[in-house]
């Protein structure tokens, strides 16, 4: 958590990135931009899917449906923050020249993923409706 | 690898980061568009109005920030994406998170 309050600060100062080390292969930096915009869609994607609940599913109780969107909204959130630190610490550990970090986080995007999905099979199957 | 200055990169990275850019535009219209469909579910009340027209400001925001990056990558040696235009991209996805929480709530 101190590291993320520590990395908050490099967000806004791209001279301060551009400080450390040496500028890797632009080749490089773009492959990172890219993954960036990877995780940025699957972000808009979780939004859409929350949008997507509240919408196309109007005849589930409203706590469901509710629930449903506003877990996968959050895990949207989650997302693009996430995308915009890692990218941070992927360029710095490239200019640094150091192992590029390492993350939990795609393991605990698919396992809540896999949960709200199933929480949906299991809602639209038994139809609990409001 | 190396080639003079001005060939084209072989591996063909500005075009491909140009593409995710374009790819990710498109994810942001269709979030745009459940968005605006939300806020106008229920009639079009003043609420809803605003917030529509604030989603639709937020998806302009990402044609900005995307229309400037691909401009920039049009360069020989593309510079890399600095943090305000990757913190700008991800602010236009959370607004829209924001609006779709308080309007389904």
């Amino acid at each position: 958590m101190i590291e993320f309050v520590r990395n908050l600060r490099l967000w806004f100062a791209p001279q301060a990135i551009r400080e450390e080390g040496r500028t890797p292969d632009y080749r490089f930096s773009l492959a990172n931009e890219r993954t960036f915009l990877a995780w940025l869609r699957t972000a808009l994607a979780l939004i859409g899917g929350g949008f997507a609940v509240d919408q196309f599913l109007p005849d589930l109780r409203w706590g469901w449906r509710v629930g449903l969107a506003l877990a996968l909204l959050a895990a949207g959130v989650l997302c693009s923050l996430r995308a915009v630190n890692h990218w941070v610490r992927c360029e710095r550990a490239m200019r640094r020249g150091e192992d590029l970090p390492v993350s939990r986080f795609p393991a605990l995007l698919s396992v809540t993923i896999a949960v709200v999905a199933i929480a949906m099979v299991v809602v639209v199957l038994v139809g609990w409706e409001g | 690898m190396t080639g003079p200055a001005g060939a084209r990169d072989p591996g063909l990275q500005p075009e491909r980061t140009r593409l995710a850019w374009r790819r990710t535009t498109l994810a942001c219209t269709v979030a745009a568009v459940l968005a605006a469909r939300t806020t106008l579910h229920g009639g079009p009340t003043a609420l809803g109005v605003v917030a529509c027209a604030l989603c639709f400001l937020a998806w302009l925001g990402f044609l900005a920030v995307a229309h400037r990056r691909i401009r920039a990558l049009a360069q020989v040696t593309p510079a890399p994406l600095t943090p305000r235009h990757a913190v700008a991209a991800a602010a236009c996805a959370l607004v829209l998170a924001a609006f779709a929480a308080a309007v389904i709530y």
